[in-house]
């Protein structure tokens, strides 16, 4: 093992930081000097994590480039870092969002913008930290430290109802990390360690948890989780906090705040009770669809563009959701795809958006008709955008939903029915708006005068859209990757029963999908 | 008859030092003239200094070292667990000291007394701390409280510092009273006072167990009067928010940590034989203490208050782990106490400059803009509250871990919810005051554009010791183990 292949994690997670405190140094009146830097951190970064997601050996089971040191010595915690698959991808979609987060927030944040970018590479920090964390303290003090800059970034840049909307974000994140912690610390005394392999390898070598016990825990993690995600009854922080933010912390958080909670679920909540997940499998799978329906119907009658997204994003993350709880292999595959892609898609969406609301200052649909004729190159980078969020075969957003709802048919034929019909209402609230929005006559005159993308806006569409078809066309690099990831979760789940007999091992699984 | 010995003044070296140096500062007072005050300031750092390396000396070198072991008979206890507490204590006083130089001199008080007093009841705690005698303790607990009602009232044309004053005077006394009356029915019981003796004679004999457990009862009300524990808070937000800040750093650490001390020593190293009892008290107080503080502090519109709920709320958590018990609990609350000290001693030095002249800029309204006009400041005060909010990379975290680690080791897990919901719900009034300062922008009077070199040290120290505390524990929680050693030979 080289130094680059142990060390690789704790750059990633440092770099940002590293950048935070570089910027803290430079004086707030220069403020391009400061743009600069933070794009320069952030790109470098994302280099990083694209050298460690191409090098991740697909083949391997098991964490890879990992780290471990003593942190604490009573209780022992580890610093113990890792990825497999799952995680890298998580990895790779941080990396990739926070460089375009900056771009867009270019020329918007034009108050206090030295800590803006500050705050936004500590969440960067914040954020790969989470996804590379392989104990369980650690994990949860990343979990806790991102909140903060989040915070900051809704609460002082965000618009009307800002502070209101972050503090019931950090709130609601809070009351669910509680549990968890509480759950984290009983695990601990059953097990003796925070390590999660060891924790793992303990539960499984010595079935020592109570069914009482399990079902305990598997809650106190699944409800924080839940709640990031958000799964249907706890998602009302979510329309406010995504409206209220700027757009980077909008592109953040649906991009990767909201994904902490499906992963969550893969990593903690099905490999280490698996007789709990599959236990509660059908009252999730039903919040699930419900979080589907009810978030395209709410969707669907928003006045407000952004508040439309963001109800959007409750109807995706269920089939993240219902895809990780029908336990089939494909599903899960397609659960994972759909976290990176949704991160794609939606963040594109808001970073649509919030270019419009730089030239209107607003987001009502209402005011807006016909934007077609003024704005072509816009209203075409905005139509691929939202044919992938809806879901259009060769586009991103088809594969994962795709899985998933073959995934779902072969558990239970009810699932997927019902999910298929979210599937039909993302086409109609997504549409419906688009054509509200940019076909027909010139409506308000004041459409008529605004610019179309410069060379930046263009730049980051351009980008965005390039990987939606990329990974509409060809998801198999990704796919492959997670093989053994999902793998290993579905030998928890079955606990050393043979997985699938309809699905080739791990390595074979080319050409089908 | 007990006869005096060298070796037994060893073993209080580090409160006679300080009694001579405070004794010290009295006698200079009159010679050093107005303008220079601030140099009594210094003599007493020095003598914190020297107390404190007197204590450490005395922590380095354990039992080959004269200095440790029991003194006068076994009424006091010259172990790890009273050096540790020694030294926190010499920690607060010295940075209480350094934190009040310049406040004194803006706000025209005076110098020497302030000191002095400070010492005296310095002197107090670390009696309370290494006693192993009930009348010692009581004696340790009046020399602190004295000193303490002294300085409450010391901005003297103020008329709620006056009540503050008289009301923590009043309380006090009558508090002090139900410890003193425990102690008359341990000894009544017993025939001693001495907490070994004691314990031991209350193990023997079952049949006084109902007035055993009275007595732990009346001892328990005095010391939780002290810790500001619930029911017997009340007075806290009255006169914390009456006092002086320094003063109220000083108080809201000091004396509070003296009364855990004391707890630990009489509830968990001595009476062990009424442990389910004793448990039970402390259940429900901890409990208690943690709602009664955070839904006290949630709409308080003055910093100084909700201050003082949040202390009440945080003696809540404390009591979690002295609940727990056992190594683990009493090593989580004692390194709770060292990162309780650090971020709420900052903050109310801070908000004691912040405040301007006489104290008036004490509303969470006055912090408003705070972060445009002082971003620095607005910083340092923003990590103490996420310190104190138990923010992980803060020793607020950490601290909050190994007490809840203790208590569910212990089987608390109702009582560990409990007090993690409710460090959730004091998340809520910390964010007001960071709301304030960062979310509205509207500017208003600010206090001395330039803050004296001394409070930068002070905040300096705190937030260095904060993240020392929250990132690298390794060496706090080793000490803070071989602290609770003694507690169970």
């Amino acid at each position: 093992m080289s130094w680059y292949s142990t060390h690789i994690l704790t750059i990633i997670i440092f770099l940002p930081l590293l950048g935070a405190v570089t910027l803290a140094c430079l004086g707030r009146e220069r403020a391009s000097a400061i743009r600069w830097v933070a794009l320069l951190f952030s790109l470098l970064t994302f280099l990083i994590t694209v050298c460690l997601y191409s090098q991740l050996d697909p083949g391997r089971a098991g964490m890879q480039f990992q780290e471990l040191r003593l942190w604490m010595f009573i209780p022992p915690v580890n610093y113990h870092l890792g990825v497999d698959g799952l995680s890298a991808l998580m990895i790779l979609l941080a990396g990739f969002l926070t460089p375009l987060s900056v771009l867009v927030s270019w020329k918007s944040i034009t108050v206090r913008t030295k800590e803006f970018f500050i705050f936004l590479l500590a969440l960067e920090t914040g954020m790969m930290g989470v996804f590379a964390s392989l104990d369980l303290i650690l994990f949860f003090v990343f979990w806790e430290v991102m909140l903060i800059p989040m915070y900051f970034l809704i609460g002082i840049w965000g618009h009307e109802r800002r502070v209101y909307a972050a503090i019931k974000f950090v709130l609601f994140t809070m009351a669910g990390s509680a549990l968890m912690l509480t759950g984290i610390i009983y695990l601990y005394n059953i097990t003796d360690t925070f390590d999660l392999p060891r924790i793992m390898a303990h539960l499984a070598n010595f079935s020592s948890l109570s069914p009482i016990a399990e079902r305990w825990l598997f809650l106190a993690f699944f409800i924080a989780f839940a709640i990031k995600v958000p799964v249907f009854p706890f998602h009302t922080w979510l329309p406010d906090a995504h409206v209220e933010a700027p757009t980077a912390g909008s592109v953040i958080l649906a991009g990767v705040l909201l994904k902490m909670g499906t992963y969550g679920m893969l990593r903690f909540c099905l490999p280490l009770f698996p007789d709990a997940s599959r236990e509660f499998a059908p009252l999730i799978c039903v919040l699930a669809i419900i979080g589907i329906i009810y978030g395209a119907l709410v969707a669907m009658v928003q006045p407000d563009l952004k508040k439309l997204v963001a109800y959007s994003s409750v109807a995706h993350l269920g089939f993240c959701v219902l895809g990780i709880f029908v336990f089939r292999p494909e599903a899960i595959e397609g659960s994972i795809y759909q976290m990176f892609s949704h991160g794609v898609s939606t963040g594109a969406l808001f970073m649509l958006v919030g270019m419009l609301y730089d030239r209107r200052h607003t987001r009502l649909i209402s005011e807006f008709g016909g934007l077609a004729t003024p704005l072509p190159v816009y209203s075409t980078f905005f139509l691929i955008v939202v044919l992938s969020s809806l879901g259009l075969p060769l586009l991103n957003g088809f594969v994962g939903e795709f899985l998933i709802i073959i995934g779902a048919f072969h558990s239970h034929a009810a699932y997927a029915a019902f999910a298929s019909i979210g599937v039909v209402l993302a086409a109609v609230y997504l549409l419906w708006m688009y054509q509200r929005v940019f076909y027909g006559e010139v409506t308000n005159s004041r459409n008529l005068t605004l610019s179309d993308c410069d060379l930046r806006e263009k730049l980051i569409l351009t980008v965005m859209v390039i990987v939606i078809i990329a990974m509409g066309v060809y998801p198999q690099p990704f796919l492959r990757r997670m093989d053994q990831s999902v793998n290993s979760i579905m030998l928890r789940i079955e606990r050393h029963t043979v997985i699938l007999t309809d699905r080739a091992p791990a390595g074979h699984t080319g050409g089908g999908r | 008859m007990i006869t005096l010995q060298p070796l037994d003044m060893m073993r209080i070296l580090p409160e006679i030092v300080l009694s001579v140096f405070a004794v010290l500062i009295m006698v200079l007072e009159p010679f050093v003239r107005a303008g220079h005050k601030k140099l009594l300031g210094y003599l007493a750092l020095l003598g914190v200094i020297a107390a404190g390396g007197a204590s450490a000396r005395l922590t380095s070198l354990l039992y080959s070292w004269p200095g440790m072991g029991p003194a006068f008979g076994g009424s006091i206890a010259a172990d790890e667990f009273s050096s540790f507490f020694i030294g926190l204590f010499m920690f607060v006083a010295g940075i209480v000291i350094l934190g009040s130089m310049d406040y004194l001199e803006r706000d025209h008080h005076q110098h020497g007394e302030f000191y002095a007093l400070i010492l005296m009841g310095t002197v107090g705690m670390c009696f309370m701390a290494a006693s192993t005698d009930l009348i010692m303790i009581f004696l340790g607990l009046e020399i602190s409280s004295i000193a303490t009602y002294i300085l409450a009232g010391y901005r003297r044309n103020d008329y709620l510092c006056n009540e503050a004053s008289l009301k923590y005077f009043l309380l006090g006394s009558f508090a002090t009273a139900f410890l003193l009356y425990g102690i008359a029915f341990v000894y009544g019981l017993t025939g001693t006072t001495n907490l070994l003796g004691a314990s031991v004679r209350l193990a023997a004999s079952p049949q006084w167990t109902p007035l055993a457990h009275v007595a732990l009862i009346l001892m328990f009300v005095g010391l939780a009067f002290k810790l500001s524990a619930a029911p017997f808070q009340i007075w806290a937000p009255d006169v914390y928010q009456g006092a002086p800040a320094p003063v109220t750093a000083f108080m809201s650490v000091g004396p509070k940590a003296a009364a855990f001390a004391v707890l630990l020593r009489v509830f968990l190293g001595s009476f062990t034989s009424a442990g389910d009892f004793s448990f039970w008290i402390l259940w429900i107080s901890a409990a208690l203490t943690m709602c009664v503080g955070n839904l006290g502090a949630l709409w308080q519109p003055n910093i100084k208050r909700l201050l003082a709920y949040s202390s009440i709320a945080h003696a809540g958590y404390v009591l979690v782990g002295v609940a727990a018990g056992g190594q683990r609990g009493i090593s989580g609350v004692l390194y709770y106490l060292v990162a309780y000290a650090l971020m709420n001693v900052g903050a109310f030095i801070l908000i004691a400059y912040l405040a301007g002249a006489d104290e008036r800029l004490v509303k969470i309204d006055d912090y408003r803009g705070l972060a445009s006009s002082r971003p620095a400041v607005a910083a340092c005060l923003t990590v103490f509250f996420l310190s104190l909010a138990g923010f992980p990379t803060t020793a607020g975290f950490l601290g909050k871990f190994f007490i809840f680690r203790a208590a569910i080791h212990s089987h608390l897990i109702g009582l560990t919810i409990l007090a993690l919901l409710n460090s959730v719900v004091s998340v809520y009034y910390y964010f007001r005051i960071i709301v304030a300062m960062y979310m509205n922008d509207d500017k208003k009077e600010t206090a001395d554009a330039v803050l004296p070199w001394s409070v930068r040290t002070v905040l300096a120290i705190c937030i260095l010791g904060i993240f020392y505390l929250g990132l690298m524990p390794n060496d706090f929680m080793g000490l803070s183990t071989l602290a609770a050693m003694p507690l169970f030979k």
